[in-house]
């Protein structure tokens, strides 16, 4: 189907061009590309957030003795500092989706673009109202 | 790499499971996570415990929230890691398979928390 | 203030070079020159072999182009009193073959870019005898940031997609394109989807954002991306709800 003069979707190889390959530790080069690398990594923590769910919602489905024996998986100090630290990077996932979706959405209002911080804020209100009524239904001593 | 016109596309369904995850990982997650991971060990809670927590798996509606909670953060998390390994790694010539790891991945972790949460009694 | 500073150069000459290699040359310091009139004045006085585009010399003409320390810059925007008394360093921009010296190969781009159509498509052109197309304020404000680009590259440069991806569209083409979508005008929206939602078109984009934060122009073709990501996604909605109509 392709005809003799089908040009390629990307610049051949000319063997005088200099063409400098990219690194395997290219997201280390610069601070911005690392904090897009650590940005993306927040979803690993939020699957990990997903998997002690799961893990949890099982452990009640068989009973107070399995279920203690999560509640003292948790108090683990491994699993406590892995905690801590997915607690960092989820919020971190929050605060860069929330500025992201704003610059992803154009909304016009009478013509005139909405600037990024109004849309933003709404959601880190909200983010907040939410989470706060979900802590005053959990957080119960 | 030909248009496709009339093919139809799963990039964007992946793009929507990826965004609606995304929405509800940002919005809840944090709070939820402190929950379990940092107030639960502390014991800064008893909602936790084990009479309290079966308590609020009775109702369904929980039953759903946690299906979403669980289900739509995963697809979020499969995208992400799924480029993350694309990009970051330059391993293109695995990308079926880091591809469908990744997706599969979301899809069996939904399976398990709706078959938990439909028959926990 | 010291009344010299240096340039730390990259050259390569195909014809003996194996890969590109650092000169140092020790230019006068001006307040008001840029890194372009450090490299103008190299190659009148010191080095007539060096090699670089440049043309306007006033941020309108996108050819000047290059690292300037590992960021991309236009060369006739970047001040030397920004990076005195430190020597500055002048690449190639990023993720392009370098031809000579600071020249990089653009066909790759070139090529991209035309496959987006960037013109006006109409299913029928109006004939001159009845006028001319009528936009308002708000038409012309819905797609007007998107036609400030310069096609200068820099954000070819900066994205880490581009540069992992040869097959990449890439962020001015694509921005190029939503600036043809949005334009009133137009009637190509169709003709521009099957180019655009694609995996080597928007949705290789990872939002890493760079290419809206180097460009020179504040174009922001990181944001046209996103958004045309939305109305792909909308489209593909209502073609999976709706497969007969619409279209």
């Amino acid at each position: 189907m392709k005809s003799a003069a089908a040009t390629p979707p990307y610049t051949l190889n000319h063997p005088r061009w200099y063409r400098k390959r990219v690194s395997t530790y290219w997201w280390l080069q610069r601070w911005e590309y690392l904090r897009f690398v650590l940005r993306e990594i927040s979803s690993v923590f939020i699957a990990i957030f997903v998997v002690e769910t799961l893990f949890q919602i099982y452990a009640l489905s068989r009973g107070p003795e399995s279920y203690s024996v999560f509640l003292s998986v948790l108090k683990n100090p491994f699993v406590f500092a892995l905690n801590i630290i997915s607690f960092l990077f989820v919020v971190f996932h929050s605060i860069t989706w929330f500025n992201l979706s704003a610059r992803a959405m154009s909304i016009r209002v009478g013509g005139k673009k909405v600037p990024g911080f109004l849309i933003s804020g709404p959601n880190f209100v909200a983010w907040f109202v939410i989470s706060a009524v979900i802590a005053w239904l959990l957080l119960r001593a | 790499m030909d248009a496709q016109p009339t093919k139809l596309r799963i990039e964007p369904l992946l793009w929507i499971l990826f965004s609606a995850g995304g929405v509800v990982a940002a919005f809840l997650i944090p709070i939820h996570l402190f929950v379990l991971g940092i107030a639960t060990p502390l014991g800064w809670t008893k909602t936790t415990e084990y009479a309290s927590a079966t308590a609020f798996l009775a109702f369904p509606i929980v039953r759903l929230y946690l299906l979403v909670l669980c289900s739509l953060p995963l697809f979020h998390a499969a995208h992400r890691i799924r480029y993350t390994l694309y990009d970051g790694l330059q391993i293109k010539h695995l990308n079926e398979v880091i591809a469908v790891a990744c997706y599969g991945g979301a899809v069996v972790g939904t399976v398990i928390a709706g078959y938990l949460l439909w028959n926990f009694v | 203030m010291a009344n010299t500073i240096k340039l730390e150069v990259s050259r390569y000459s195909p014809e003996t070079d194996a890969a590109p290699h650092f000169q140092t040359f020790e230019v006068p310091f001006r307040r008001d020159w840029v890194v372009l009139d450090a490299l103008n004045y190299i190659k009148d006085k010191q080095d007539g072999s060096l090699t670089y585009r440049w043309s306007c010399r006033m941020g309108i003409c996108g050819s000047c182009g290059m690292l300037v320390n590992g960021e991309p810059k236009l060369t006739c925007a970047t001040f030397l009193a920004d990076y005195a008394p430190e020597p500055v360093r002048v690449e190639p921009l990023r993720n392009f073959p370098v031809v000579r010296d600071l020249v990089i190969a653009m066909n790759d781009f070139m090529r991209k870019l035309q496959k987006m159509k960037p013109w006006l498509i109409r299913k029928e052109e109006k004939p001159v005898s009845e006028g001319e197309y009528l936009q308002t304020p708000e038409e012309l404000e819905a797609f007007k940031q998107y036609s400030m680009c310069i096609n200068c590259m820099l954000c070819y440069a900066a994205c880490p997609v581009y540069g992992l991806d040869p097959l990449f569209s890439g962020p001015a083409a694509i921005a190029l394109a939503q600036r043809y979508n949005l334009d009133s005008r137009d009637q190509g929206s169709k003709d521009r989807f099957p180019v655009l939602s694609q995996h080597d078109a928007i949705w290789g984009c990872t939002f890493v954002g760079e290419c809206t934060r180097v460009c020179p122009k504040h174009v922001d073709p990181a944001g046209a991306i996103q958004q045309y990501k939305l109305t792909a996604a909308l489209d593909w909605v209502k073609s999976v709800v709706m497969p007969w109509g619409g279209k």
